[in-house]
């Protein structure tokens, strides 16, 4: 379920919100129309990211999750640097974003015409790509090996996915690569992004690259130089230093 | 003695302080000396809803007992003053009684307008004549019986209420004893930073000391080191009430707006004096051990400093002036009670635009983002750093203020 | 539809736009006692509510989602490269960012304020007078009707409300060390020091003086200390966060219209904002000669007029323009005929790029920066160098300005990486923190077939036509990328990284990477009204209460990020209305 976006959600329930159960609200200043003098202080005021508050897909059937996970665990295998993407919440992050107003293209422009072979059609927003391009996908592997594509051992994943962003697997109603596209964007994004998404579990992308994520104050640091700095990485979150240790 | 405490606007000797006396005559400079009496009462703050015209009444003020309203004190003479006689307001502002009679609560703080001298409540009157009347009806008495009971005022009053004018000091400065009739009297200082008995009446002997009401803490506003204004000098008292905003703290929540309506149209002498006065008051704080840093509370509650906090108020609590409040060696952060700093970093809270100092910058809201035991961890960890010592904060004190912000 | 709209009793002025250049004119305006009001697009924004520092540093949400950015279902541009093309709408923003909601853009900067350079003011003349007529052949450059000396004391105004930090080059003819030596006389140095840098931009500076150059702090918004400004408003130090360019400030840090100009502007009873207000047109009366007012609608869909003596558009250059075009506000431009002012000279930047990869020996720390940390030098920008005989003119600011690596975005790899699988994992691991770039932010200089027009066929949520803009990268431009470019890399190679990766930028021009907002021109200033469509107090040629302010004002684009001439034409504009224009409203200003 998710929680209601904008506006219609009480200060109230943010307050209940806790570190784990981000809630969204926009900042109630952005309802204001004719604004002369101060604008006086909301309590509790704030403009947080959307959040979903249980673990249940948003917008993907199980299968098409079980798919998507199996292609996000070769696009970013587990190995001695990280987890899988799959671990990390790819698939999941994937799910949400989806579910969210970027599934559907809400902010961007969406008139026609559209040129052919020039821009991708006007149905494709992302929901469309990921539902096409998975039905196609299904296809091309149970012709090819009667199997879904997460049946297949990671060598073989690994070549469809290379066909697949080469073009050179024919999609009917999307184009592969297109296809691929939107998934591998979306797949480092996941990887990459805030764990308050879904993806990037633990922070490990951002352990992994010595990235400290969303500290805001480096003027302790500035002036060492071409030092490691080994600092504990934030999230939206929090940080695993804002809990007791045993 | 009392050309000693009374501003230097011409004074009334001859007038006669009757019933509607104003009538007729020229009142000018009476008006204009009642106007800046008004602003040294900050009598907008509980009798104007802005946007509502000037002293027509209804702003709802939230007292422990239950909810009382600002009266409509234009002069309407049906739902306002007008039919009131100068002995009728002098007997509100002096002993607390309506013109029926009635007792006063004392959200009202005739405690304190009880020290105005009747030469500035004349002028005052004066000023209030000249108000547009707006028909307005507010219901002022909205608390639950039996409290709603006027009546029980008057034993109220016994417990809690001296009556009389404030009487100078022979052996203090001129300066001195402005001072301390402004803050007793007009500036009702003690309304918000004097302490509490249970039955809400100020606790004499803790006078500025610091108090509670409604969730905020006043810090205590006297010379006291620590806990008080020790730290700060004439200068920086005259800046923070002048502008908001000095080197170590910006003015919000209830000061915001005692600063936005009032302080800052103070006079500079006014305020010097107010400065002379309150550094004079005070005493020897025996300062607490701090909370080691080693301790597990305060390690957590430094990494959150850092992750949340440092970016504004520096990795030293130093602040920045006239911007982030400097939580190093800061009264409020090492008042005893930490219901304010527990609210302001759940809530948020705007500090004051002045126009000496318009940036009112806000701190943001954290109850989304910081459970109970982490705000408590990061409060604990910054009122026991820095040269600061005070009591462990706990998760269950910030759990009540979060269920109680809720239901405001 | 605007035939319905209800008239509004009149005011003083009405600002279109509360980003930089509208929140300046706005309170310059106000503080002379005229009634103004504000007319914003987008929402009323304020740093604590809007930029919580807890949920500010959000990559996703502010990068990729590009939360900050006017949403393009709300109004976007159509794009080609040339005349023979049908123009294709911008569906999501890549090549350029414009922002929406108080501040404007001016909250996702990056916080790089030069000045333009004197001989800027009088390239035309000055670029023929060293080399000839024939060196601008195909381009359109002109002279902007002004000169160094009236525009010194705006740039300083805007420092002073912005807060600038950095290092004078040169004050009242004086050169400093230290400071950048190819800027024009100052009366006085910046407000604030410059700031601390990371070690990229110091290890280049190194170089850089090594080789003879003179590197200097990069002007930066991004105060160095704590820092009241010319209005009263209090800015804090940058914390260098690295969540700068794209993102809004949650520590009052970088100037933006709503830090620094606006809490002190809303104070004030004789100034009133209207938010999600989107202006349609402006009204000019029957004669044509005069502006009336203008009309909106307002989140309700309700269209309203709003009547005002004087008029002042100061939104982002796309939309000032087109505000003119769709009022029929001067003629249009038109390629063929070459007449026309309104969209002629369209301009952009020629952004450059030099990688450099490190197998060992250095960790950068890139996460640690901001939008305008950083050191640059200034010897191969504009016409700081001798162009004889090298077939074009015009150049670049070269610099290292680590404005942070949030990584999703920022995962630099030697080209031939994989972009996925274990290798791509290993190798972005490697060079996430022994990578850093040198950037060259070079001229555009306008050409005859870039402009700016309404287009035939896509059309705004109000069926109004969405901005054209035909544009591409000339032969000149090209050439000097190449060479400026190459002078980056000698550098780079200086540094004896592992790795050098060269990015001279190339034609034709698209939508898909990011390359700068810094999309000028299309409104010129000048001295002819057969080339410019404002004279040098940014007052319409022809309707004398009509001012239109911003980089649409620029007749073309040096090397240098456009901000603080923004700043600096806006301070012009509020000047001239002030101490001229309401001496005789109604006339053009004519000294």
């Amino acid at each position: 379920m998710t929680t209601p976006p904008l506006a219609g959600l009480s200060r109230r329930s943010l307050l209940k919100a806790s570190a784990t159960t981000v809630a969204a609200s926009a900042a109630a200043y952005t309802q204001a129309a004719t604004v002369k003098g101060v604008p006086s202080w909301l309590p509790f005021d704030h403009n947080g990211p959307l959040h979903y508050q249980d673990q249940q897909p948003q917008f993907f059937s199980a299968e098409q999750l079980r798919e998507v996970e199996a292609i996000v665990e070769r696009l970013i295998p587990g190995d001695e640097l990280s987890v899988s993407g799959k671990e990390a919440g790819c698939a999941v992050f994937i799910d949400r974003q989806l579910a969210g107003q970027y599934g559907t293209y809400e902010r961007l422009y969406q008139h026609g015409p559209f040129i052919a072979g020039v821009e991708p059609k006007s149905d494709h927003v992302p929901r469309e790509r990921y539902r096409l391009g998975l039905e196609e996908l299904e296809k091309h592997c149970q012709q090819s090996y009667q199997k879904h594509f997460s049946e297949l051992p990671d060598a073989q994943r690994d070549e469809v996915l290379q066909a697949l962003e080469g073009g050179k697997i024919e999609f009917a109603g999307i184009e592969s690569q297109v296809f691929f596209e939107q998934v591998l964007q979306n797949t480092m994004e996941g990887f990459f992004a805030d764990p308050v998404y879904g993806g990037n579990r633990d922070m490990v992308s951002w352990k992994m690259l010595g990235f400290p994520g969303a500290r805001y104050d480096y003027r302790p640091y500035i002036a060492r130089h071409n030092q490691k700095l080994e600092l504990i990485p934030l999230s939206i979150i929090g940080s695993s230093a804002w809990s007791r240790k045993a | 003695m009392k050309a000693l405490i009374l501003s230097s606007v011409a004074l009334l000797g001859s007038v006669s302080l009757g019933a509607h006396a104003i009538g007729g005559q020229d009142s000018y400079e009476l008006v204009s000396k009642g106007r800046y009496i008004a602003t040294l009462g900050d009598c907008t703050a509980c009798h104007t809803v802005p946007g509502q015209p000037l002293f027509s009444g209804g702003v709802s003020i939230d007292t422990p007992f239950g909810k009382l309203v600002g009266a409509n004190i234009t002069p309407d003479t049906t739902t306002g003053i007008g039919r009131w006689s100068f002995e009728d307001f002098q007997n509100t502002m002096a002993r607390g009684h309506a013109r029926n009679g009635k007792r006063l609560y004392p959200a009202m703080p005739y405690t304190a307008y009880t020290k105005v001298s009747r030469e500035d409540n004349y002028a005052l009157w004066a000023y209030l004549r000249t108000i547009e009347p707006v028909h307005h009806k507010v219901e002022t008495n909205q608390l639950p019986f039996p409290l709603s009971v006027r009546l029980n005022m008057s034993v109220w009053n016994l417990l809690n209420f001296s009556e009389g004018e404030y009487q100078p000091k022979a052996d203090k400065s001129a300066q001195w004893n402005r001072g301390a009739y402004l803050v007793q009297g007009l500036g009702h200082c003690g309304t918000c930073h004097t302490p509490k008995s249970l039955l809400g009446g100020d606790n004499d002997s803790a006078f500025l000391r610091g108090g509670a009401l409604g969730g905020v803490t006043a810090p205590d506003i006297t010379g006291t080191d620590h806990v008080g204004l020790g730290a700060w000098s004439e200068d920086d008292i005259v800046e923070y009430l002048k502008t908001g905003a000095n080197r170590y703290d910006i003015a919000s929540g209830p000061m915001a707006e005692a600063v936005e309506h009032s302080t800052q149209f103070w006079h500079d002498q006014d305020l010097r004096a107010v400065a002379v006065y309150l550094k004079d008051l005070g005493e020897q704080h025996e300062r607490p051990e701090p909370l080691a840093a080693e301790q597990p509370v305060m390690s957590v509650g430094r990494a959150i400093y850092e992750d949340r906090c440092s970016g504004c108020h520096t990795p030293n609590g130093e602040g920045i002036a006239k911007l982030f409040p400097k939580l190093a060696n800061a009264p409020l952060v090492n008042a005893d009670d930490p219901t304010s700093l527990i609210g302001v970093v759940l809530a948020g809270s705007r500090a004051v635009s002045t126009e000496a100092a318009p940036t009112g910058p806000a701190m943001p809201a954290f109850a989304w983002n910081l459970k109970d035991d982490q705000v408590a961890a990061v409060l604990t960890y910054i009122r026991n750093t820095w040269g600061n010592a005070a009591s462990e904060v706990t998760a269950s004190e910030v759990g009540k203020r979060r269920d109680a912000l809720m239901k405001q | 539809m605007t035939t319905q709209a209800k008239k509004l009793p009149g005011t003083d002025v009405v600002v279109v736009g509360l980003g930089w250049a509208g929140s300046i004119v706005a309170k310059e305006l106000a503080d002379a006692g005229l009634r103004v009001i504000g007319f914003e697009r987008g929402a009323w924004r304020d740093t604590a509510s809007d930029f919580n520092i807890a949920s500010a540093a959000d990559e996703l949400r502010y990068v990729q989602r590009q939360e900050l950015m006017l949403r393009t279902r709300q109004n976007t541009c159509t794009l080609r490269n040339n005349v023979t093309q049908t123009a294709l709408p911008m569906r999501t923003w890549g090549s350029f960012h414009p922002g929406n909601g108080t501040g404007g853009a001016g909250n996702h900067w990056a916080g790089i304020t030069f000045r333009f350079q004197p001989d800027e003011f009088h390239l035309k003349s000055h670029l023929e007078d060293r080399y000839g007529k024939q060196a601008l052949e195909g381009l359109s450059v002109q002279d902007w009707g002004t000169t160094w000396e009236e525009m010194e004391p705006f740039y300083d105004a805007f420092e002073r409300v912005a807060g600038i930090s950095g290092k004078a080059g040169n004050i009242g003819g004086t050169l400093i060390e230290g400071g950048n030596p190819f800027e024009g006389p100052r009366r006085r140095d910046y407000p604030n020091p410059p700031t601390q840098q990371t070690f990229a931009p110091t290890l280049f500076a190194e170089a850089a003086r090594n080789l003879g150059y003179k590197p200097f702090p990069v002007p930066s918004a991004l105060a160095s200390q704590g820092y009241t400004n010319s209005y009263g408003v209090t800015m804090g130090p940058c914390t260098f966060c690295g969540f700068c360019t794209n993102y809004g400030c949650a520590n009052y840090s970088k100037a933006s219209a709503i830090v620094n100009v606006l809490p002190a502007l809303i104070r004030m009873p004789n100034f009133t904002a209207k938010t999600h207000c989107e202006v349609l047109e402006v009204r000019k009366d029957s004669s044509g000669k005069r502006a009336t007012g203008i009309v909106y609608v307002d989140a309700n869909g309700q269209t309203w007029e709003q009547p005002a003596e004087i008029v002042v558009v100061a939104a982002f250059t796309f939309e000032n323009v087109r505000l003119m075009l769709l009022s029929g506000i001067g003629e249009p431009y038109d390629p063929v005929s070459n007449t026309g002012t309104t969209g002629r000279n369209y301009a952009y930047q020629t952004a450059n790029n030099v990688q450099l990869f490190f197998d060992e020996g250095k960790n950068f720390n890139p996460f640690i920066g901001g939008g305008a940390i950083g050191m640059g030098i200034d010897e191969f920008n504009n016409d700081n160098f001798d162009h004889s005989g090298l077939g074009f003119v015009g150049g670049g600011s070269t610099r290292v300005t680590p404005i942070g690596a949030a990584p999703i975005a920022s995962r630099p790899v030697p080209p031939g990486t994989p972009r996925w699988g274990s290798q791509w994992k290993k190798t972005t691991a490697q060079y996430y923190s022994a990578s850093m770039s040198i950037g060259c932010e070079a001229s555009n200089y306008s050409s005859r077939t870039n402009y700016l027009s309404l287009d035939p066929t896509y059309k705004d949520p109000h069926g109004r036509p969405l901005l054209r803009i035909t544009f591409d990268f000339t032969e000149n431009d090209l050439r000097m990328a190449q060479y400026v470019t190459g002078k980056t890399a000698e550098i780079a190679r200086a540094l004896n990284p592992s790795l050098v990766v060269e990015s001279p930028r190339k034609a034709p021009w698209n939508n898909t990477s990011y390359q700068s907002s810094h999309v000028v021109g299309g409104f010129v200033m000048g001295a002819d009204p057969a080339t410019s469509s404002v004279n040098k107090h940014l007052q319409v040629w022809d309707v004398p209460n009509l001012f239109v302010v911003g980089a649409s004002a620029f007749p073309q684009n040096p090397g240098y990020n456009p901000t603080g001439t923004v700043g600096a034409l806006a301070f012009k504009a509020a000047h001239a209305i002030r101490t001229l224009y309401l001496k005789r409203p109604g006339e053009m200003i004519s000294v």
